[in-house]
């Protein structure tokens, strides 16, 4: 089995071996364990793996102040810079926090993103073309992929919260707004899972991601892809109670967990599948979320010039001083006319 | 030296990704790709770990029988020391928007040339031993035993990249293979791996002040043959004083600019354009080296050099420092000079005598750019010019990577090359090859060398096909830099790809175009070559 397979497959059978072990756990009557016990743990490891993670990051110092500058610096006053260069090179903290901003909230760096061809030119290959156009496909993906997984997610607080809070109709209202289908489809879960299967496909269609690619960028993908899909099939094909899942949740929620009986095995296995992410995530590379904010070509302004950036750990070098030079040359250097500290 | 092949050769790259996953091929060690093993006494000069004569072809590279733990340790180290290896070593996503930035894949087509791979090529080490998934699940958790050819292979890789950045500009995290490049590097070295052409340079500039190894009375000669130069050109006597004690300004430069064309004619400008000025500066013997081939090779190291240019400004007491047109130097003065050496209360916040503009940006570091220093007196009309002087020049604008990403000068040297050139004489290449979205030299960070040639002219292939552009476009014959090493490297670049190229500084364009009162008639350039509407003159003098 080649590398590709390999880094493939084993995440697709995990999944699917997941899949199959909430199922035969509801077989087994182990509600309580998967409807409780899991859910508790894998909220646990979440929490603890990512305080963890940060403070791992957070131990190590940041020596050098080392953005990378995507515009014009701040120099001489009449030097104008718009609000696109402040923001790709920022000039002061609040600026950077801008930059952040963008970053987070609108993918700035992946906007940037470009596609390079080679033109060959078959008669004289040394007139052959590098090309290079914007290329927003991927920003697209990401980014759909990113608010409707957002979206979803805070649609979910209603079965967390009893009266639930307005916005939270509200935001479920909007996202059901084209009225095609009953119950009301919600767009961002259908986009959620499109965009995930694009971000799975260019993966796996395009050879150089393909080459690079391993199994932990395919298993996150299979296993948001499943919860997706099973949200979908729970909400508009086998329903499940609705009611008894709410009470379940609140009593999650609300740390008096009980267990209602007759909710359908396919909740179980969208919340197992949720609660595997959940554990998952501080371990693997879902932690760019977190991550991104701790990144020193991002968060720090470009001011090194003007402000001073202090290294917790600098220490002094070893380097020849001037005398070092004089010593050697001194007669020549006299001999040249270049002025010396010591005549002889 | 392997024959470097004709561009129509080179230039049929492959981007087809191997059959073999990228773990189990081995990396072939190509001649004309690497540069050779440093010489042991370079490594004795510097004090360097494990000296000894050995070939990158050889099977046997003669390390330390405790290599891996040292390379183990020395990377368990630096993930303590810098945030940033640990952060881009966990959060990389592999989303491939960096894969085709790199020059060097865009050149080679190599996967382990798409940043994405090359930082892999450590992290993979990295997952097998300090992280659990890839101590229990090996190649499936993407990790892979440390070995003498994954030593080879980041040998290899790491010294094919020129720590441009172009990668981070892109990614959505802003993970900088740079960072990891310099990192990488220095565990190669801390086992006694390292390349002949940068350490030899990095000894040299330790040793005797300037990597091309000049004494002080080499310096005085160069510096004193330039302005000569400028005599016989001009008319005018443009003397530099040397290590003069009380001066207002320390003056810096790489050495590549008073070693050899073009950097030369560059050299002549700063000249002329402070004997127009009347400016009280001085070079020095002891700092006569703005670049920094240490820092190529590690943080350390880059610093151990760069401890020359405070330390001469402060004995010989000037009140601040101005830096000419270098790349890399601006870089590591930008990032790391204040951080190493700060605060730096013996100078005083740099003002322009000649305007009195207070450079409000460089309060703390003292040092100012030349392009900020000349857009400055434009701006404030103390420069007389006629931009007739450079009608022959038809010129484009090459960002050096880290002036640009990694400081952002843009506009101060597109400004001067407004000030200089005639109306419509000023082109800029495709606007995905230029700024932040630069397109390296290729021959960058240390890899400058002759040994080298294919990858450094691959490597250089996106640069020069968005010049060719241009070139063919509208007839560009210039190519202008404020990069030292962009000078010593293009040229070689340009006579491959896109022969009819010259490379030069900008202020060389400012001295062509500076009028004096008292100068002789101008019938040419500082490179000698006839200025337009007397070219029949020249023709003739050549004739007699």
């Amino acid at each position: 089995m080649d590398f590709f397979k390999r880094h493939f497959l084993v995440p697709l059978i995990a999944v699917a071996g997941l899949i199959a072990i909430a199922y035969l756990g509801v077989a087994a009557n182990l509600q309580f364990v998967f409807g409780v016990v899991i859910p508790y743990l894998a909220v646990l490891i979440f929490f603890e793996g990512l305080i963890f993670r940060a403070i791992s990051w957070a131990r190590s110092p940041v020596p050098f102040k080392i953005p990378s500058t995507c515009a014009q610096v701040k120099s001489l006053p009449w030097i104008k810079r718009g609000l696109g260069d402040k923001l790709d090179n920022p000039e002061s903290r609040w600026w950077a926090v801008g930059r952040m901003v963008l970053e987070i909230f609108a993918f700035r760096s992946l906007f940037r993103n470009t596609r390079t061809t080679l033109l060959r030119d078959q008669e004289k290959p040394e007139d052959s073309r590098l090309v290079h156009w914007s290329y927003k496909w991927l920003w697209l993906g990401a980014l759909a992929f990113h608010y409707a997984f957002l979206i979803v997610i805070l649609r979910h607080i209603r079965f967390f919260t009893q009266p639930v809070p307005h916005w939270v109709t509200a935001l479920a209202e909007v996202d059901g707004f084209v009225q095609f289908y009953i119950p009301t489809v919600y767009l961002t879960g259908v986009l959620m899972v499109v965009a995930l299967l694009y971000l799975l496909a260019r993966r796996i269609y395009t050879p150089n991601l393909r080459y690079i690619s391993l199994a932990a960028d395919y298993f996150p993908l299979l296993l948001i892809i499943s919860i997706g899909l099973t949200g979908i099939l729970m909400r508009y094909f086998y329903k499940v109670d609705i009611a008894a899942v709410k009470q379940l949740a609140i009593g999650l929620a609300t740390l008096k967990p009980v267990v209602p009986a007759g909710i359908g095995a396919i909740f179980y296995v969208h919340l197992f599948l949720v609660c595997v992410l959940f554990a998952y995530f501080p371990f693997s590379k879902l932690m760019h979320a977190p991550g991104v904010f701790f990144s020193p070509t991002r968060n720090l302004p470009g001011d090194n010039r003007w402000n001073l950036h202090v290294n917790p750990w600098n220490y002094p070098v070893k380097f020849h001083d001037y005398m070092h030079q004089e010593d050697e040359y001194r007669e020549a250097m006299i001999e040249a006319g270049i002025p010396v500290e010591k005549e002889k | 030296m392997a024959k470097l092949p004709t561009p129509a050769e080179l230039i049929q790259i492959n981007y087809q990704m191997p059959s073999k996953g990228w773990m189990d091929l081995k990396a072939e060690l190509r001649p004309g790709y690497y540069v050779n093993a440093a010489a042991p006494k370079w490594m004795e000069m510097i004090n360097y770990p494990f000296p000894r004569s050995w070939n990158v072809a050889d099977e046997d590279w003669q390390l330390p029988d405790d290599w891996k733990e040292r390379v183990l340790q020395g990377m368990e180290d630096r993930l303590q020391r810098f945030r940033s290896l640990k952060l881009f070593f966990d959060i990389c996503v592999r989303c491939g928007a960096c894969a085709d930035k790199c020059h060097f894949f865009l050149g080679t087509g190599d996967p382990k040339n798409m940043p994405v791979l090359r930082a892999e090529l450590l992290r993979s080490v990295y997952r097998r031993y300090f992280k659990t998934a890839g101590k229990l699940l090996g190649e499936l958790a993407g990790a892979r035993d440390l070995t003498e050819d994954v030593i080879k292979e980041w040998f290899y890789y790491l010294y094919q990249c020129t720590i441009c950045r172009r990668c981070s500009v892109f990614c959505p995290y802003g993970i900088d293979m740079a960072e990891m490049t310099i990192l990488g590097r220095e565990l190669l070295a801390s086992v006694g791996i390292n390349i002949d052409w940068a350490l030899a340079s990095v000894a040299q500039c330790y040793d005797k002040g300037s990597h091309i190894g000049a004494t002080p009375q080499a310096f005085k000669d160069m510096v004193d043959f330039l302005a000569e130069e400028n005599e016989r050109i001009t008319g005018i006597t443009t003397p530099c004083p040397v290590n003069k004690k009380g001066a207002e300004i320390l003056f810096v430069v790489p050495s590549g600019d008073y070693f050899a064309d073009p950097g030369s004619y560059t050299f002549m400008g700063y000249l002329l354009l402070f004997k127009y000025l009347d400016l009280d500066f001085t070079m020095s013997t002891y700092a006569a080296e703005g670049g920094n081939f240490g820092w190529f090779v590690s943080h350390e190291m880059g610093k151990r050099l760069n401890a020359k240019i405070y330390e001469e400004a402060k004995r010989l007491k000037v009140k601040w420092i101005l830096g000419g047109e270098c790349g890399h130097m601006w870089r590591v003065c930008n990032q790391y000079m204040p951080t190493w050496w700060g605060p730096i209360d013996f100078l005083e916040e740099p003002v322009s005598p000649i305007t009195g503009t207070k450079f409000e940006n460089a309060t703390v570091h003292k040092m100012v750019h030349i392009s900020e220093f000349t857009a400055d007196l434009f701006k404030h009309g103390k420069l007389k010019v006629d931009p007739q002087r450079n009608a022959h020049i038809k010129l484009t604008f090459h960002d050096s990577c880290n002036t640009s990403r990694g400081m952002g000068i843009f506009e101060e040297p597109r400004y001067i090359i407004n000030q200089v050139l005639p109306e419509g004489h000023f082109f800029e290449m495709p606007p995905n090859t230029i700024r932040e979205k630069t397109f390296c030299c290729g021959s960058s960070s240390g890899i400058n060398a002759n040994e080298n040639m294919d990858i450094r002219m691959l490597g250089g292939l996106p640069r020069a096909n968005a010049v060719k552009y241009v070139h063919e476009k509208y007839g560009v014959n210039h190519l202008g830099c404020i990069c030292a090493l962009d000078r010593a490297t293009l040229p070689t670049l340009m006579q491959y790809w896109v022969p009819e190229m010259e490379i030069t500084g900008i202020t060389e364009l400012v001295a062509n175009a500076l009028v004096f009162d008292d100068e002789i008639e101008r019938t040419t350039d500082l490179r000698d070559r006839p200025l337009a509407g007397f070219e029949e003159a020249a023709e003739e003098e050549g004739a007699e």
